[in-house]
């Protein structure tokens, strides 16, 4: 990169602000994604203020330079991977919680805070922030909100995109638009909120977030159950939805999965269950979570679950609960290279979804534990294998072919909640099909005519 | 082959890590610096391009490398269960091999090595520093008056009149023993807090415990090893190794979790390959016993020679004592034992303190930053006085109390429950 730009970063944002040694090049070119290639940028610049960030989006603009906007990196398609190279714009020192409003219910937030300390601010008013990604306690507001993320509470409680209600945007010319606000009902022009949330830093840097807060359930009962039958989980969960129990937390793991559970943290799973459902009901009426729990009690026994077990403790609670915590741990820790899938089906295949995973690993000799949102049909394929193993590797990417193909054959979709980004935009069309991926792609160039914004992702290269 | 004889060794542990980012959590420098090369995560990558051939042994390299408080919160918090203390400690110690190291960590390194000189250079020290430190105020503390390469900011504790283990025989009798054991006093508590060391001695005393205290100790090398001086620290093993495993005692008592993790982990762990010492320092380190652990679990915390002690104690667990060596209850035991004391647990109790040894020397300002957040949890508990199990965590807590206007005494655990005894006593004799 001109040397003369570093100087222009350098004088806007400070020399502490711009980096540019080789060391914080490769600190900057990966983020969790597994199995992809790392991209080296060629500076990282901090900024503090949307003042900042204006300015350096000014800067890209005029020399046409990548901008790739990063949170805390914990995306698992590569989002944050600075392909063309380019600038990195690290949003960790945009953090502050700019208001709770307890009497709107709202808060607003600057990108770079951890979704974790919102729901801190917001405990202080009875009040919180659904969506709990397993990054809960890393991942940033920003990155959440671009990738719309999910989590363990999605069945009842939905996506990131259920709660955020307007945004602040830099687009990729410098200048600022405010989208939604703090007004529940809200039909002005184009839903662009919905446009940007899940956008993947494609489409402009969001600078500000109006977030929705709901008030704190006040009763919750959980409860651990075994199946040795797939057929008879997948009935339970759908029978439980079907009586219109819709429980905070369904949550499944496989036979795989249990198995490396119990072998890593030995807590008393039999190993030759087929299923292990964690359901969690939860609610402000003590009378109407116990009349729940008793009816989901009775489908999985009427089902033919082979035992029950109810935590009767907050200590019973946080030991199934764990159970469930544990399964991405464990697999992780039986080989080197860990593959976390998220395609996703309606929930009432997720009996066969299950079933053509199994058949997949079966097929090409792959070791693959599936786990979990069972409730609202986000299943986690998690892939044990070895990148350094050339000759498995290809077989790996063939069953992941397939276990995209299956999905969207099942009227699911390719990812739940981990987003595109460069690693899964190469099955888009599969999903989208051409004129699909053209509207897209219209879009992005409308507002990104010069492709500045994360280019290489989401749209595939060839 | 070690992780000290090549770096190549850690590969394994390199290939552990799935980058997930829960590191990130719980980094105390991390959260100070939110720069991807201050955590974990990031600097297993930078090892892994050393390695790979993609960095060379940069100044960048060994700047960021540094960077790590060994504090072992990551450690706790991985999923897939990366060891990466041992990988800094590696990646350090092939640094140095490389780069050399630093000249004023040399000159200090080349003292404490040479056991003998070092305890003359600290008894000289006593006498000598009221010219090289001023005596500070508030605590008991100075500060460097003259520059030795170090922070001048930091507050020293003053040295003991007369180090602990010249005070001690080196065997203290009692008269009908029900235990034997040896007791490594660490630097700390043997040049700078020999008064908690001459305490826990009576405690010991008073529940006939006979315990040696070899002359021939000197510094366990951890602060050696946090700086890549690996070499010197194999050294240092195998005399302690000999040291201890001459003794005819059940166990041998720490009073610091970084000198006991030394022993427990790190000495069995760089000695494994060697046919003389694998087995030999396996068994000294089965022996090897924190202070609070030894009274709650082997001797019993005999609540009748408890008195009371109206106070109000929090207690900040040490990096290496609690992750380290697993002691995290017996200390809060002891102390919720003690009648009349109100124990308030302080939030993120186990969070570093930001000491980590010398880093707090060579990264002052850093070490302070991370320091805020210990000493708001202590302010916010509203207690009286401070306890810990480590001379290390001690130091900065004082220098924390001078820094941040707050005035309370920091002690051992083991300071608390003599006083306690002590207590006891004068209850006894008014009554009679
Ligand atoms: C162990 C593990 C468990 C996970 N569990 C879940 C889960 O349960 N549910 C789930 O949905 N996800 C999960 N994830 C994925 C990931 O944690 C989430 O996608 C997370 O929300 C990403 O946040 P981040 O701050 O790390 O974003 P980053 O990874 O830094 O960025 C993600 C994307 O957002 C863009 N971006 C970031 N900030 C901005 C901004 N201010 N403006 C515009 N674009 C921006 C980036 O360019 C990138 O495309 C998991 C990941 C791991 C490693």
């Amino acid at each position: 990169m001109d040397k003369n730009l570093i100087n222009e970063l350098v004088s806007l944002l400070g020399k502490d602000n711009v980096l540019t040694s080789k060391e914080d090049k490769i600190n900057y070119s990966y983020d969790a994604t597994p199995d992809v290639q790392r991209y080296e940028p060629d500076v990282i610049v901090t900024p503090a203020s949307k003042e900042d960030v204006i300015r350096l989006v000014k800067i890209a603009a005029k020399h046409k330079i990548p901008l790739v906007t990063r949170g805390a990196g914990t995306n698992l398609s590569g989002g944050t991977i600075p392909v063309d190279g380019g600038i990195v714009l690290s949003m960790l020192n945009l953090d502050r919680i700019i208001e709770v409003d307890s009497a709107n219910l709202t808060a607003t937030v600057e990108p770079g805070l951890v979704i974790q300390r919102l729901n801190e601010a917001a405990a202080a008013y009875g009040l919180i922030y659904p969506p709990d990604p397993g990054t809960v306690t890393t991942a940033t507001m920003g990155g959440s909100v671009s990738e719309c993320s999910g989590g363990l509470r999605g069945l009842k409680y939905g996506v990131t995109k259920d709660y955020v209600m307007g945004l602040e945007i830099v687009m990729p010319d410098g200048e600022v638009i405010h989208t939604g606000g703090k007004t529940v009902k809200n039909v002005s022009g184009y839903d662009l909120t919905k446009l940007f949330t899940g956008s993947e830093g494609t489409l402009g840097i969001i600078t500000e977030i109006i977030v929705k807060l709901i008030p704190a359930p006040k009763f919750r009962r959980s409860m651990l159950v075994i199946f040795d039958n797939l057929d008879n989980a997948g009935k339970t969960i759908a029978d439980i939805i079907s009586n219109k129990v819709i429980p905070a937390t369904l949550e499944i793991m496989d036979n795989v999965t249990i198995r490396t559970v119990e072998n890593y943290s030995k807590i008393g799973l039999p190993v030759d269950a087929e299923a292990v459902l964690v359901i969690e009901v939860d609610g402000s009426i003590e009378n109407v979570v116990l009349n729940e729990f008793e009816t989901v009690k009775s489908i999985c026994t009427g089902n033919g679950a082979v035992s029950v077990k109810l935590a009767e403790s907050d200590a019973d609670r946080d030991a199934i609960f764990a159970a469930r915590r544990a399964a991405l741990p464990a697999l992780a820790q039986v080989k080197p290279t860990t593959i976390l899938e998220d395609a996703t089906v309606p929930r009432s295949r997720i009996p066969e979804m299950l079933k053509a995973i199994k058949t997949i690993g079966e097929k090409y000799k792959i070791r693959i534990g599936t786990f979990g949102h069972a409730g609202d049909g986000n299943l986690h394929p998690t892939i044990l294998t070895d990148e350094s193993d050339k000759e498995e590797m290809e077989r790996v990417h063939k069953a992941i072919d397939e276990i995209f193909s299956t999905a969207i054959n099942l009227g699911g979709t390719l990812s739940g909640e981990h987003g595109i980004g460069m690693a899964k935009s190469k099955y888009m069309e599969m999903q989208f099909g051409k004129s699909g991926m053209d509207v897209m792609k219209k879009i992005k160039q409308a507002l990104d005519p010069d492709n500045i914004m994360n280019p290489g992702k989401v749209f595939w290269r060839g | 082959m070690t992780v000290y004889d090549s770096i190549d060794e850690v590969r394994d542990e390199l290939l552990k890590c799935m980058k997930c980012g829960n590191c990130m959590e719980v980094c105390p420098v991390y959260i100070e610096t939110k720069k991807e090369g201050s955590v974990a995560r990031g600097k297993i990558r930078l090892i892994d391009a050393l390695l790979n051939g993609d960095l060379d042994y940069t100044e960048g390299l060994e700047e960021r490398i540094g960077l790590c408080l060994t504090c072992m919160a990551c450690v706790a918090k991985c999923p897939c269960g990366v060891k990466v203390d041992k990988i800094i400690f590696g990646a350090r110690a092939a640094i140095v091999k490389n780069r050399g190291l630093h000249p004023v960590k040399k000159a200090i390194f080349s003292v404490v090595k040479r056991p003998k000189l070092f305890n003359l250079g600290m008894i000289a020290g006593s006498k000598l520093q009221g010219l090289a430190f001023k005596k500070h105020v508030s605590v008991t503390g100075a500060h460097p008056r003259f520059p030795f390469g170090l922070d001048m900011r930091r507050i020293i504790p003053p040295l003991a009149a007369k180090p602990l283990r010249s005070q001690l025989p080196e065997v203290i009798k009692v008269p009908n023993p029900v235990k034997k054991a040896a007791f490594f006093t660490g630097c700390s508590m043997n040049f700078l807090y020999a008064d908690a060391g001459l305490a826990l001695v009576e405690v010991l005393k008073k529940n006939n415990v006979e315990l040696t205290v070899p002359k021939e100790q000197h510094c366990c090398g951890m602060p050696l090893l946090a700086h890549g001086d690996a070499e010197t620290v194999l050294q240092m093993a195998k005399s302690h190794v000999d040291i201890f495993s001459k003794l005819d005692v059940e166990h041998i008592i720490t009073v610091c979790g970084s000198g006991g993790t030394m022993f427990q982990h790190h000495y069995v762990d760089m000695l494994k390959d060697d046919p003389e010492y694998a087995e030999k320092a396996r068994r000294v380190a089965d022996k090897i016993i924190d202070i609070s652990d030894y009274i709650v679990t082997v001797i019993g915390l005999d609540e009748s020679k408890l008195g009371t002690l109206n106070m109000t104690v929090t207690y900040h667990d040490p990096c290496h004592l609690n992750r380290g060596m697993g002691v995290k209850d017996s200390p809060r035991i002891i102390l919720k034992k003690i009648p009349g004391l109100k124990f308030v647990e302080m939030k993120n109790a186990d969070r570093c303190c930001g000491s980590a040894g010398s880093f707090s020397l060579t990264h002052y300002d850093l070490s302070m930053d991370i320091h805020r957040h210990k000493s708001d949890a202590i302010k916010a508990t509203e207690a009286d006085a401070v306890t810990t199990g480590c001379g290390s965590c001690i130091m900065q807590l004082a220098d924390g109390m001078n820094r941040f206007n707050m005035n309370l005494p920091v002690y051992y655990t083991i300071q608390i429950l003599a006083k306690s005894y002590e207590a006891k006593e004068m209850e006894k004799k008014q009554k009679s």
